[in-house]
């Protein structure tokens, strides 16, 4: 086989080839997490964040906005800090109510915003005051069940 | 007598081992050799381009129709699985994910190390039997850089692409059983996978692998060939070795990068 026929065939496969990796990036990946959209970074005290990991989605009204960057234990209060990364277009005000949620029974956990009235508007490095756990279904069902237990038994008629 | 045997088995235990040993490090040796006689090989790119004719073109098809039937076992093994617990939504996710992180380098790489290195491996180590090696040192030709150095780059440089054309294959597949003949919607098995599988690090940690599997299939398939006993017989068992080792040292290298990769994300 002479030299320029090698080539195209090698020229196709390389095409070919980096054609298959560009269709595993905007086809089957998502992109969009790569390219690094200008974000703004928000800290969240929690008393339990319940199954949250690193980059599980931020939402606000169910849109994401932003991801989770960072989980670390306050060695002091022995609260989880976690710090978000929220895009730039979205600003949220000062008494923003984050909270742990689950989307569905089984589903991914995500950190859910809801804006407030406050007129001022978080800035780069800002703290969430108002926030919500994780709400741990064994704590709810054991809480239940000892209520239960130790309540008065009803006096019959 | 007995006593005669039980000390001939040890020494041949201690020469095996010593010679494993030796083999390994004449192994690293040559690693570096090869890697300071690669410049020839991007000078003279004809050379390499010729290599990846042979290892990255010609495997192509064996590596596409291997995509497409993997991906579409996993399909319908997937889809029985998922909907059993009513996620058969998430079989984009599953497939996607399972091929872009562990099949489609995995596979491929196994398929290239018996496809191409195997064809290398021959090819050098019959060059040495019949001292075209030998030829062209007295001609001062460097066989390392004209022989060698371009049939690893080439390997290196198809590895990625074939694991990346195998996964997409495999994807579609995947879309073929799944979407078209069991039913699931293609716009859930599209948009699913999408939302669930971000180009970095799931793509990436592919190709990562891909790129790591190539460089130990092919140091594999030239070093065989080039310390081959140059006999019709060493030729052959070279070629065999090529095969397993090349295979052994993918599944173990997917173990460790996997574990790394995992690092640091709440799995491991």
């Amino acid at each position: 086989m002479n030299r320029s026929t090698l080539d195209f065939w090698v020229g196709i496969f390389v095409l070919i080839g980096i054609g298959a990796i560009v269709f595993l990036a905007l086809r089957v990946g998502n992109l969009t997490s790569l390219t690094t959209t200008p974000s703004y970074r928000v800290e969240a005290r929690f008393e339990n964040i319940g199954g949250l990991k690193l980059r599980a989605p931020v939402k606000a009204a169910g849109v994401a906005v932003g991801r989770v960057d960072r989980i670390t234990l306050d060695p002091k209060s022995y609260d989880a800090v976690v710090t978000m990364r929220i895009d730039k277009g979205y600003e949220f005000t000062k008494d923003t109510i984050a909270s742990i949620l689950t989307s569905g029974l089984l589903g991914e956990v995500y950190i859910g915003l809801s804006s407030g009235g406050d007129p001022q508007m978080l800035v780069d490095g800002g703290e969430i005051k108002k926030t919500q756990s994780a709400v741990v279904l064994e704590k709810l069902i054991s809480q239940f069940l000892f209520d239960k237990a130790s309540a008065p038994p009803e006096v019959s008629k | 007598m007995p006593a005669d045997a039980i000390v001939r088995s040890v020494r041949q235990l201690g020469a095996g081992a010593l010679n494993g040993v030796a083999r390994i490090g004449f192994a690293a040796r040559f690693f570096g050799a090869l890697i300071t006689h690669s410049p020839h090989a991007f000078w003279r790119f004809g050379l390499t381009v010729r290599e990846i004719y042979f290892s990255g073109v010609l495997s192509l098809v064996i590596i596409m129709v291997s995509g497409v039937f993997v991906g579409m076992v996993l399909a319908l093994q997937g889809f029985d699985a998922l909907s059993k617990y009513g996620a058969g939504d998430s079989l984009g996710i599953f497939v996607a994910l399972s091929l872009a992180r562990e099949l489609g380098p995995v596979v491929a790489g196994l398929l290239f190390a018996s496809r191409a290195g195997s064809a290398i491996t021959a090819e050098i180590g019959l060059m040495k039997t019949t001292d075209q090696l030998a030829a062209m040192e007295m001609m001062a030709v460097d066989p390392l850089a004209r022989i060698v150095a371009p049939r690893f780059w080439a390997g290196v440089i198809s590895m990625p692409l074939l694991a990346a054309l195998f996964s997409v294959m495999g994807v579609f597949g995947a879309y073929i059983v799944g979407v078209r003949l069991i039913g699931a919607d293609s716009g859930t098995f599209w948009g699913n996978m999408r939302a669930g599988i971000d180009f970095w690090p799931d793509v990436t940690n592919g190709i990562i692998k891909s790129f790591v599997f190539g460089i130990a299939v092919s140091l594999t398939a030239v070093f065989e060939g080039y310390t081959a006993q140059p006999t019709a017989e060493g030729v052959a068992t070279a070629t065999t070795r090529t095969v397993v080792f090349g295979s052994l040292a993918i599944l173990a290298l997917d173990f460790l990068l996997t574990v790394f990769m995992f690092r640091g994300t709440g799995v491991v």
